[in-house]
């Protein structure tokens, strides 16, 4: 690989130029993830008048709360969920796109859309569609038989909020998947046709197996955005209930910290939640992206 | 013509120079809707009645939301002067000393005159240290009632004009509904915590935690897992299996009042203060009152129901000529015909005597029956040691526990009795945790 070399005359000029993102750097994640880290050894009152030094105690609690280890496992069912709900429609959606001839380019455009939608609203609005009392979609599931309600059965609120978190995310991955699949020779796919292999056949011989990068690198980009970048569609539709069964652990830090004013274990939960994002990058930048190849 | 204009664009060209003299007083508040623009009416009246101070509301978000904006706030040196907590944000609030000027202190070092005599005991009691010092400013304090559909009641062969005492009562009145095909369902209800199991104790006399429901020390234990709450969480179950009781979700239920507005439940459990919503939202149909039902083999019942609602708390930290505006405010506040307006308007109580005796020299309860069911209902018996309210440190932790473990019953995950023992277990948890924080 050829790499580009600047040269700098000037020692300092360098350091000039990265400081302003350095200082965002240091503002906005150094130093407040410092602050989770030396908070996550205290044991504080609400106004921070009287501060204990306690050690690994918020841990160690935390670790022997059964709510915590739900908490885990919500976020493993949810993340999941989302992950497989949110790749599965966008292929589809990106294959059926890839045979239209015409207006390729207009449904593109459209589908592209909800990813603009900001995830708090995308929330109230499924929040509206689902509603038991005034929803729209729990009327025509009653004509079916089936009793939505997503405020006393956990199955119900864990089905909404996969289908809210997984909805603006199909835009993204389509948009990757579209390009995916232009970049497969065409010629492949017409010579196994010729030689007789089904639409079916084709997809799973020769179209998937070349979508294999784009499919691992979404499947983590899925994962981490369900687990950190939900919030606001958890806040909005269930609140991470019933009886926690929707409480994913970006969801139960803010409980803990902001509604239950317990500092030292909210902090605690984000140095946890640090580790699993350092993992997850870990993983993808030195696992999945060298195995698989672009 | 010209000369409105004038007027108008003199006093838009003298309000920026007046406003520059006027001492600001930042008030946080999380009273949104109907309540938010009265509340904003109020403030208003304040500024325009006097020039010296201006009080700038902000609306905060929910309760929780005001509550921890505030205490961040602090923490950062950016408080406001006045921020309304709800009331199981009391216990948090009491524990921090360095961070609360206490109510009965500001009007003190300001002069101002201020006489706690004039305040309704059964409100007072609630925000009183326990030398009865006032700390806080009673603002909206209001008890759960009873809410009906008199039309729902006639279609289904009723006496629109009765609503029904006890619980037997509630049910028999549901069923006949339901079989009438007059409504889907019999009741709902806002606030499962606070109305279904908080009040359900005080209303029946029975005790939420020890140490007089945690008044006398942070020692304290929660108690409410007693067989009277157990009989009634086995019933809201069945009820809702049979489709009597349909949940409203947790915390404050965002999903009841639409059932009661689109006539789908007959009746509904909430706060006095959500008349003003339902007055509003009721345009189909009319309203009854009732008192909270209770069960007529529990002695002593009916007792007395405790208040919800919020006080106003000033936080440390600001000039002393800033705090002399908030005992002025507080003292508009606190006026017999702003207290009456306020109450009339909204369905909180009136904080003093003399707002509700003017209420009704003004012939209020009379033109409008039902009004005060809420003050009827929380001065119904002398309070005692378990209807005088609650104070538990964590207890919006609490209050979280006691949706979910509501929502487990629900569920069928748990029975009643274990539901609230898992209630009571991990709520003392949780007041452990605040204890050994504070002390």
């Amino acid at each position: 690989m050829q790499t580009k070399r600047t040269i700098f005359g000037n020692r300092v000029l360098p350091y000039a130029l990265l400081l302003p993102q350095l200082a965002i750097t240091c503002v906005f994640f150094l130093w407040p993830a410092g602050q989770a880290f030396r908070q996550s050894f205290l044991r504080e009152d609400a106004f921070g008048f009287k501060t204990r030094f306690v050690w690994f105690e918020n841990y160690e609690k935390l670790f022997a709360d059964p709510l915590y280890h739900n908490s885990l496992w919500v976020t493993v069912v949810f993340s999941l969920g989302v992950a497989f709900l949110s790749l599965v429609a966008a292929l589809i959606l990106a294959l059926a796109v890839d045979r239209t001839l015409r207006a390729a380019r207009t449904y593109t455009t459209l589908l592209v859309w909800p990813y603009a939608v900001a995830p708090a609203v995308a929330g109230i609005m499924w929040w509206f569609l689902f509603n038991p009392t005034i929803g729209i979609l729990p009327y025509m599931l009653e004509m079916l038989g089936y009793n939505w309600n997503h405020r006393n059965s956990s199955v119900d609120a864990m089905i909404l909020v996969i289908i809210a978190a997984s909805w603006k995310q199909i835009s993204y991955n389509f948009l990757f998947f579209v390009a995916g699949l232009a970049a497969i020779p065409h010629s492949l796919v017409e010579a196994a046709a010729i030689d007789g292999a089904g639409p079916l056949k084709r997809f799973f011989t020769i179209i998937f197996p070349l979508l294999s990068p784009t499919t691992f690198f979404l499947l983590v980009v899925n994962v981490v955005y369900a687990m950190f970048d939900t919030f606001a569609v958890i806040h909005a539709t269930t609140e991470g209930g019933p009886a926690q069964s929707t409480n994913i652990l970006v969801y139960k830090v803010f409980e803990d910290g902001f509604i239950g004013l317990n500092l030292g274990s909210s902090a605690a939960q984000s140095v946890v939640l640090m580790a699993i994002v350092i993992v997850l990058t870990v993983i993808q930048f030195r696992w999945i992206e060298r195995r698989v190849q672009y | 013509m010209t000369r409105t204009f004038l007027l108008a664009t003199t006093a838009m060209i003298a309000l920026p120079l007046s406003a520059q003299a006027q001492t600001k007083v930042e008030w946080w508040h999380a009273m949104g809707g109907e309540l938010g623009a009265k509340l904003e009416e109020i403030v208003a009246g304040y500024n325009q009645s006097q020039d010296q101070y201006e009080v700038v509301p902000v609306y905060k978000g929910t309760y929780p939301e005001t509550m921890t904006g505030a205490i961040a706030a602090f923490r950062a040196g950016q408080q406001p002067h006045i921020v309304q907590v709800y009331e199981v944000g009391t216990g948090t609030m009491m524990a921090a000393e360095g961070a609360v000027y206490p109510v009965y202190k500001l009007m003190q070092d300001a002069g101002a005159e201020f006489d706690p005599a004039a305040y309704l005991p059964a409100v007072v009691g609630y925000y009183a240290d326990t030398d009865g010092n006032m700390l806080s400013m009673p603002f909206n304090s209001s008890t759960p009632i009873l809410y009906y559909n008199k039309d729902v009641f006639e279609k289904a062969g009723l006496d629109p004009e009765k609503a029904p005492e006890t619980w037997a009562e509630v049910e028999e009145i549901s069923k006949k509904i339901m079989e009438s095909g007059a409504a889907p369902c019999g009741f709902t209800s806002g606030w499962i915590s606070w109305v279904q199991l908080e009040n359900l104790s005080a209303w029946h006399n029975q005790p939420i935690g020890t140490l007089e429901n945690g008044f006398a020390g942070l020692d304290t234990e929660l108690t409410f897992n007693g067989p009277v709450q157990v009989k009634h969480w086995e019933n809201m179950k069945r009820w809702q299996d049979e489709g009597v009781f349909q949940y409203g979700g947790p915390v404050g239920g965002n999903d009841a009042p639409p059932k009661f507005y689109a006539q789908e439940c007959a009746m509904y459990m909430n706060s006095s203060a959500s008349r003003a919503g339902v007055v509003e939202n009721a345009k189909d149909f009319e309203v009854g009152y009732g008192m909270l039902p209770y069960y007529d083999d529990v002695e002593g019942a009916p007792q007395n129901s405790i208040i919800g609602g919020a006080t106003l708390w000033v936080l440390a930290g600001h000039e002393d000529e800033e705090y002399k505006g908030v005992a002025d405010f507080f003292n508009y506040l606190s006026s017999a015909e702003v207290q009456a307006d306020w109450h009339q308007f909204s369905g909180y109580l009136p904080i003093t005597t003399a707002a509700y005796e003017l209420g009704k020299s003004q012939g209020y309860y009379a033109e409008n029956p039902g009004t005060d069911v809420a003050i009827r209902q929380i001065t119904l018996n002398a309070p005692t040691p378990n209807s005088k309210g609650l104070r538990f440190g964590n207890y919006v932790q609490v209050r979280d526990v006691i949706d979910e473990e509501f929502e487990h019953l629900l569920s069928g995950g748990k029975s009643a009795q274990e539901a609230l023992d898992a209630v009571v277990e991990r709520g003392n948890a949780l007041i452990r945790d605040f204890q050994a924080s504070n002390s």
